[in-house]
Order: structure tokens, then C-alpha cells, then sequence
């Protein structure tokens, strides 16, 4: 049924989510500063925050670009990409378990693991778009996660993989605070690159994509390449994710791959404004942040605070904090003129 | 004649669910001619269209590029070949400039468009060429804007400096003066005879006098069938045109 494909007019009804403008075209003394900003929080965060939060935070902060990368530059909203960052956790923790490299190492090991799955996901996905691009991811992930429930000889099945090593040659890692700093520049470097790929020639045909398929493929576009391109880059940069998390916590439980941790993803994008980037950091550190802060209080129904404060913002600010703020700030800068 | 012809269909046919929009028809498009397909709503021009450039599958029949089987390709490659062809309904990338446009048609036949560890600048080196041809449809001093604040009659000038930044073979333009007054028209039918030196073009255009400024090559299609081809004039004075649809348009003028 495929058949009668994009046409112009079903294009011209997609209307673009507006974050990604507002901060493109910020004066470069203000991206200066805000990026002077971001790192001095970054190298300061442990310091602030229990260093294991503030571990997660750097975790969660690439998974939530990766799903960015999709949601905001690509036009695909996947609801599974627990896939990749639980894969990622499961191979990472492994290769360290058993082949004992340096961490780094089996994280680059689990994300190429994660890209590697998101091709075939990928390439049957990216056939369907809006929620049926969401439901196969989705029901992908749920087959991932039935996969390392059953096999539990090597998964441990719901044990989980308990004892991953922080090993790194001449350093000792088991401190939270000095672990944070070890996995800072593989962070920067994951965050730098998805950078990158929304700037780079790839990324504006991206955005074509996004706003009109057909239009694209008009002008020669591959459109279904392009998504996969965008997908497995996604599911690599997830499962770098991943795999840090795994280590970080020196476990990995089959919570990695459950649709709510999928779910949670695409919330902290929302929340951080769809199709700006650092908003997905900044949605992470807020939600990590906040869920621990509910876990420590006693407070029973985390969710029921998170989802409320989810609504809120989705009603509030329908472009997220970071995209409401930027789109503020240039209005702002527009009436000073 | 099939050898001839630069776009050439041959028994095309298109179904939907019962209806069949586009029914055995052949066609011949001579090469820097400019071919127009004319005929009442419905007669399957759209559709026609469609199927030649890849964006619809056809049911039946067979097409050719410069002799090249080209049947049942998709748009992209179809596109790659060389045939460029505009939206009847305007269809441009709001959040892009008009600049940012016609690089991104002219980056199309380069592979850049993969390097997603280079720098969007790598794209600069379009610049130059993107504005001589957004000089060339009269959109020189607005290449910095974005498309979605475009008046309509601009927006359907730099469909066409898109699809002439693909650099075609065949040009296919899906009503390019629909929807605009007088003055944007006579700027269109002047701007097309400009850049049709070279070209072949295929025109579907509802306004006759276009056709008329225009075309070397009428088709008139009704019912998915072609009814008349041949020369404007000579199928101006057809009977059979006039009664089905040319007669109407000039009662209504």
C-alpha cells in the first residue's frame, strides 16, 4: 500500500517543529557564551550533585540527542530506542566482563553493537513514517527485550549483569567523582558529533527531509537512505549512552531495555524542546535530577511528579524549555532593535 | 519516432481501485521541445505526471529516458536521469532560504549530502551559482529569506530555480502560472521561454494562452486517454477539442 508514496500535498501539511531556528541564528557571541557556559556547568556538576546523578545526567544527556538526532532533525519519532542503548549496555558490560578492556573501549564495542542492530531496524522502519514509524520501532525494541529476558545464560536474564568493571590502565575509577571526569570527554566528543552531523551537508539534507519527502526525493534525495543513515547514527550515539550508563552503575538490569525507558527518552526530549539539541540535555539533567531528588524524599509515585511536570510543560511551553527560552530570548532581541 | 524522443510512454496506464486515471496512453516528447499536456480536471495530467517522474508506480506500460527503460523507478533516481519537475501545489522547505534552496538541488548530484562529519560550510562553494540562478527567475535580492515568507507568485518562481538547479534534461512543470494574477503570469511565460533554450519541457497548464505563448507540441487529454496531439493552432481548431474543452475555456473568456 506504499504505492501512492508522498505526494506534494501530503508535505504541505507537515508544519516543522520552530526550535532549531531560533538558536541557529543566534548572534555567534551568544552561542560563544552559552557553550563557555555548558562546559563550566559540566566540569562543575559532580561538585553539585551526588557524582553518581551527575554521571547519569551525562548518560542520559547523549541518549536523549541521539533521540533528537530523529525526532527533531530527521521527522521520526522512535519509541524504541531502548533497543540501542539497552543492547549497548548488554554488549559493553559484557565485553568488560569477560574480555577485561579498558572501559572506553567496551563502550565503543556496545555502541558499534547498537549501530549495528539499527540497521536492520532501521532499514524496515524507516519505510513507514509517524506513529507506524513509532509502533515498529517499537514492537523491535519489546522483541530485543524478550531476547535478553529468555537468554539467560548470557544476560543473566532478570538478575541481571552484576559486577562490570570500570577498568582503565593506571587508573583507579571506582570513586563516582573521578569516574565522572574519565567518561566527561567521551561525552563532549558524542555531544560534539551530533553537533556536527545537524550542521554538516548530511544534516541540512536532513531537515529537507523532515519538512517534505517528497520534495527531496523530487530533487534526487534518497529519502530512505538518509533516514537509515540518520537512524544507525542515532542508534550508535544511544548506545554510547548505553554503554557508559552500564558502567556507571556496574550493572545492567533488563530496565535498559524496557519501553519506559524508551518512553523516557522521547519525554526528556520533549521537555527539553523537540529539534534543539541542547535541550535534550538540558531535559536530562532535569529529569534525572528531579527522579532522584522523589526517590530520596520517600515519595512513592515518582511518575505521577514527572508526568505532571511533563504535562505542564507540554501545555505551557509547547516548544520545550530550550526552544521556549531561545524563542524568547530572540524575541526579546527583536524588540531591542 | 520512439528513438527520437527524448521522453517517450508507451501504452502508460495508472489504476485506482477501479478507476483507471491514466489509460493506455502514448507519448512522444522531441527533444528542446516544449510539450504541453492540456485537458479538463480529472482528464489524468497529475497522474500522468506522476507516473513519469517516478512518483507513482504505473499499472501498466512502459516509459523511456533518451531510450533508457525508466519504468517503475523511484522519484530520486528517476530525478538523477534527469528529469526535474515542480509541485502543482507549491512544495518548498519553509524553515530553508530561497539560497539554501537551490544549493540543496544543486549538492543533489554531488554525494555531499552524505558527509555528516563535514561542516555545513563545505556548501558555501553553491553560493555563487545558487544566486545566478535565483537572479535569473527575479529572486536575486531575495536569497536570504526563508521560503515560508515568500509572496506566492516568488515561491512558484524559485520552484523553478530549483528545478533548474538540477540542470534537467526534461523540465516538467505541473501548472506553473496556477493561482497567479496577469503580471505573474506574463513574467512566468517570459521566464520559461528564457530558460527553455536547450531544454525539453513538459507543461501542464490549464490557462490557453500560456499553452498557446508556449508550446511547440499539444496533447489533449480527457478521460485518461489522449484525445488530440499536434501543433497548437492545429488542435486549437479541432472540433473535438473545442467541444470538450478548449470551446468551454473560450465561452468562459
Amino acid at each position: 500500500m506504499t504505492s501512492t508514496v508522498d505526494t506534494a500535498a501530503d508535505a504541505s501539511r507537515s508544519t516543522p517543529p520552530s526550535g532549531l531556528v531560533a538558536v541557529a541564528h543566534a548572534p555567534g557571541w551568544v552561542r560563544y557564551a552559552l557553550l563557555a557556559v555548558g562546559l563550566a556547568v559540566a566540569v562543575w556538576l559532580p561538585n553539585g550533585l551526588y557524582p553518581a546523578v551527575a554521571v547519569d545526567i551525562l548518560c542520559w544527556a547523549l541518549f536523549a540527542v541521539a533521540v533528537d538526532l530523529l525526532l527533531g532533525f530527521t521527522g521520526l519519532m522512535s519509541f524504541g530506542h531502548a533497543a540501542f542503548w539497552g543492547a549497548s549496555a548488554y554488549v559493553t558490560g559484557l565485553v568488560a566482563i569477560h574480555a577485561g578492556l579498558p572501559f572506553p573501549l567496551a563502550v565503543l564495542a556496545g555502541a558499534l553493537a547498537a549501530a549495528l542492530l539499527a540497521v536492520p531496524i532501521g532499514y524496515l522502519a524507516v519505510k513507514r513514517t509517524g506513529i507506524y514509524f513509532a509502533m515498529v520501532t517499537l514492537a523491535f525494541a519489546q522483541m530485543v527485550y524478550y531476547v535478553a529476558n529468555e537468554w539467560r545464560s548470557v544476560t543473566q536474564g532478570e538478575n541481571g549483569l552484576q559486577g562490570v568493571p570500570r577498568s582503565f590502565p593506571g587508573l583507579d575509577l571506582t570513586d563516582d567523582y573521578y569516574f565522572y571526569y574519565a567518561i566527561l570527554p567521551i561525552v563532549l566528543l558524542g555531544l560534539a558529533a551530533a553537533w556536527r552531523i545537524v550542521h554538516s551537508p548530511f544534516g541540512r539534507v536532513l531537515v529537507g527531509i523532515r519538512d517534505n519527502p517528497a520534495r527531496a526525493r523530487a530533487l534526487g534525495y534518497p529519502v530512505h537512505r538518509y533516514k537509515l543513515t540518520a537512524f544507525v547514527l542515532s542508534g550508535f550515539i544511544a548506545g554510547l549512552g548505553g554503554g557508559l550508563f552500564a558502567v556507571g552503575h556496574r550493572f545492567v538490569s533488563l530496565d535498559v531495555l524496557h519501553w519506559t525507558t524508551s518512553g523516557k527518552a522521547v519525554i526528556v526530549v520533549v521537555l527539553g524542546g523537540i529539534g534543539t539539541l541542547w535541550g535534550g540535555v538540558l531535559g536530562a539533567a532535569i529529569v534525572v535530577r528531579l527522579e532522584d531528588w522523589l526517590s530520596f524524599s520517600g515519595f512513592e509515585a515518582i511518575g505521577l511528579v514527572t508526568g505532571g511536570i511533563f504535562v505542564l510543560v507540554v501545555v505551557l511551553f509547547r516548544r520545550g524549555i530550550w526552544g521556549s527560552a531561545a524563542a524568547l530570548a530572540r524575541r526579546l532581541a527583536l524588540r531591542r532593535r | 519516432m520512439a528513438g527520437q524522443a527524448l521522453l517517450s510512454a508507451r501504452g502508460l496506464t495508472r489504476d485506482f481501485r477501479g478507476f483507471r486515471a491514466v489509460d493506455e496512453i502514448d507519448l512522444d516528447v522531441a527533444p528542446e521541445s516544449v510539450h504541453a499536456l492540456v485537458g479538463p480536471n480529472g482528464a489524468g495530467k497529475t497522474t500522468l505526471f506522476n507516473l513519469l517522474t517516478g512518483f507513482l508506480p504505473p499499472s501498466g506500460g512502459r516509459i523511456e529516458l533518451a531510450g533508457r527503460d525508466i519504468t517503475g523507478l523511484p522519484p530520486e533516481r528517476v530525478a538523477r536521469l534527469g528529469v526535474a519537475r515542480s509541485f502543482q501545489i507549491t512544495s518548498l522547505f519553509p524553515q530553508l532560504s530561497a539560497r539554501e534552496h537551490v544549493a540543496l538541488a544543486l549538492q543533489s548530484s554531488s554525494g555531499l549530502g552524505w558527509r555528516f562529519w563535514r561542516s555545513a560550510k563545505l556548501l558555501d562553494r553553491y553560493t555563487e551559482r545558487a544566486d545566478e540562478l535565483l537572479a535569473m527567475v527575479g529572486l536575486a535580492e531575495l536569497a536570504q529569506a526563508p521560503s515560508a515568507a515568500l509572496a506566492y507568485g516568488r515561491k512558484r518562481a524559485l520552484e523553478l530555480a530549483i528545478a533548474l538547479a538540477l540542470d534537467p534534461k526534461v523540465l516538467l512543470l505541473d501548472e506553473p502560472t496556477a493561482g497567479m494574477g496577469l503580471e505573474d503570469v506574463d513574467r512566468t511565460v517570459e521566464l520559461i521561454s528564457r530558460v527553455r533554450a536547450g531544454r525539453t519541457v513538459v507543461l501542464v497548464e490549464h490557462n490557453m494562452s500560456v499553452v498557446g505563448r508556449l508550446a511547440d507540441t499539444v496533447t489533449v487529454l480527457q478521460a485518461g486517454k489522449v484525445l488530440v496531439e499536434g501543433p497548437y493552432e492545429q488542435v486549437r481548431a479541432d472540433e473535438r477539442v473545442i467541444t470538450a474543452y478548449l470551446g468551454a475555456a473560450d465561452a468562459a473568456r
